[in-house]
């Protein structure tokens, strides 16, 4: 029974969080893209506009949703909760700091560890691809109908890229649990330099670059050129349904940067002293600081370059990461054989 | 060496949006903060008084002749005689100006032969009805002090401060502008302009001609 409240605890904080999260985050990107821009952003809600994302969320749910005379009504109305399901499933396994010992039971900032944890989180990546491409098909209208061609083509191309640069990951840490593979980043090199993953250099490139394409997000983001394709795959979409997309966006968004933390910057860890609430607060303030590091890199990207060509995205994907990953892959593996079996002639 | 500063060269833009992010922004933060109008901005329109507090307007109706927009509309009536409204035989008795329709080229301004309509600084004319898109003598005519009227003067972006600014033309043209009429209070440009200050520094031969100035050169 406890075990019980104890998740359902851990569920409700998770989902509160992100919720909390996202719309700091959008909030965020929309200051952060205006200084790139010698704008201001938004600053008239709230202090220094913080609550905007809250005004535009209320207007979207109060908003009236239409729905268009051609679509297929469930699948259209299954869409946006498909897309939002995944994003936030993803994070149940994501470990946002140390385990802390509260009355005796201790309990680890995570709601579970799967011992196949990366599996699970590119499972659940992929399954973003259904409901945007679901959505699009299903609106009946051809713009989203195009977008969403570009969507399960892309997505489908870059969760290979994705899964091949966990690959050494996995290799390196000997193990496919979130909480196992930061714990292993525990470790430091020479007693000082701590072991975090992104020493394996090109997986974290190949990572960071897959995850834009995954995430749709410039200079990967042809699903919704707006230029070209409208809104893409949500143009039928109104009101609170286009609010359920543009959640999952940014809390795919949110995941990601968090996954890019757990996997090769060292999750929640990082030097820990002082009393014992603070030994339990300082991880979830590193992973919290990490994370916005690289939720800042989406944003400069997104502040910088411009969008990619159709065939130049496809090409990128398959013609330079993929192969950069597999041999990769081998390099590590060779690595990782001599660091256990000692040297072949040895 | 040039094959690694082309591989640098994509890159270095991420240089340029981080550089601009610490530079100083443009956004004018709007009711909090105003830009300085120029001089000659066309804003709305003010009827003006003489400084003996007559009204300048005479009925003469060049003003809604002349307006392209067909926007202004003047019904002069004779001075009553023991309490003239204007220094003239005729005064404006009723004068209205659509601005809902009103393009503010101006040329109100330059049609009328005493000055009595001039524009002011104020842009802010948002009614939430269209019936008070028309503005009646009440909000145009000065009062007789020179401050000017607004339909909405509790509204928080309306700045009365922006009435009191003239605008431009009539300061480089009417003799106020004028050199040698510096500090004469002969014509007051704009509501409460009166003892302004040449709107351009002193202008060389090659200055805008009045009239007056004419016979004497081409004599």
């Amino acid at each position: 029974m406890e075990v019980f409240i104890t998740a359902a605890v851990k569920v409700v904080i998770a989902f509160a969080l992100l919720f909390t999260v996202v719309l700091i985050l959008v909030w965020i990107e929309r200051r952060v893209v205006g200084f790139m821009q010698n704008r201001l952003g938004p600053t008239r809600a709230g202090p220094f506009g913080i609550l905007q994302t809250l005004a535009d969320g209320l207007k979207l749910i109060f908003k009236e949703s239409m729905t268009p005379n051609r679509v297929e009504v469930w699948l259209y109305l299954a869409a946006p909760i498909m897309a939002l399901l995944p994003a936030l499933l993803i994070f149940l396994v994501v470990p946002i700091g140390a385990p802390i010992t509260i009355g005796g039971t201790e309990y680890t900032l995570q709601v579970t560890d799967l011992n196949v944890g990366v599996l699970y989180v590119l499972a659940m990546s992929s399954m973003a691809v259904y409901a945007i491409t679901l959505a699009g098909w299903s609106s009946g209208s051809k713009y989203p109908l195009l977008g969403s061609v570009r969507a399960s083509a892309q997505m489908i191309s870059y969760e290979a890229a994705m899964g091949l640069a966990l690959v050494p990951v996995i290799m390196f840490n000997g193990t496919a649990s979130l909480a196992g593979i930061v714990e292993a980043q525990g470790a430091t090199f020479f007693g000082f330099l701590p072991a975090w993953n992104i020493v394996l250099l090109p997986s974290f490139i190949v990572f960071v670059i897959a995850m834009f394409a995954e995430t749709n997000r410039s200079p990967f983001d042809l699903v919704e050129a707006e230029q070209e394709i409208v809104g893409g795959f949500h143009t039928e979409y109104s009101g609170f349904r286009f609010a359920l997309f543009f959640l999952a966006e940014y809390i795919n968004l949110f995941t990601m940067s968090a996954l890019t933390v757990t996997f090769f910057l060292g999750g929640w860890q990082g030097p820990v002293f002082g009393p014992v609430f603070l030994q339990g607060l300082l991880p979830v303030i590193y992973f919290f600081a990490k994370t916005f590091v690289i939720v800042f890199l989406f944003i400069w990207v997104r502040g910088t370059l411009p969008r990619m060509r159709y065939d130049q995205l496809m090409g990128f994907g398959w013609k330079r990461l993929i192969p950069v990953s597999l041999a990769w892959i081998i390099l590590a593996m060779i690595a990782v054989g001599i660091r256990r079996f000692g040297l072949p002639w040895a | 060496m040039s094959w690694f500063t082309s591989l640098l060269g994509p890159w270095s833009g991420f240089a340029v949006t981080f550089r601009q992010m610490l530079k100083p922004k443009v956004t004018m933060r709007y009711p909090k903060e105003k830009r300085v109008k120029p001089q000659r901005f066309h804003g709305r329109h003010v009827l003006n008084r003489y400084p003996d507090g007559m009204e300048k307007c005479i009925g003469c109706e060049l003003c809604a002749s002349v307006c392209p927009a067909h926007c202004i509309y003047v019904r002069g009536a004779d001075n009553p005689p023991d309490e003239p409204v204007s220094p003239g035989e005729r005064f404006g008795f009723v004068y209205e100006i659509n601005m809902l329709r009103c393009i503010f080229c101006g040329m109100c301004v330059e049609a009328c032969p005493t000055e009595a309509i001039t524009m002011t600084h104020l842009f802010e004319m948002s009614v939430s009805d269209r019936k008070e898109g028309i503005f009646t003598k009440d909000s145009l005519l000065v009062d007789p002090d020179g401050t000017p009227n607004h339909p909405l003067p509790d509204t928080r972006l309306i700045d009365l401060n922006d009435l009191k600014l003239g605008d431009g033309w009539m300061r480089a043209t009417a003799p106020g502008g004028r050199v040698e009429f510096e500090g004469v209070e002969s014509w007051t440009p704009s509501a409460r302009m009166g003892g302004l200050a040449p709107a351009e520094p002193p202008q060389g031969p090659g200055r805008r001609k009045t009239d007056d100035e004419d016979g004497e050169e081409t004599a």
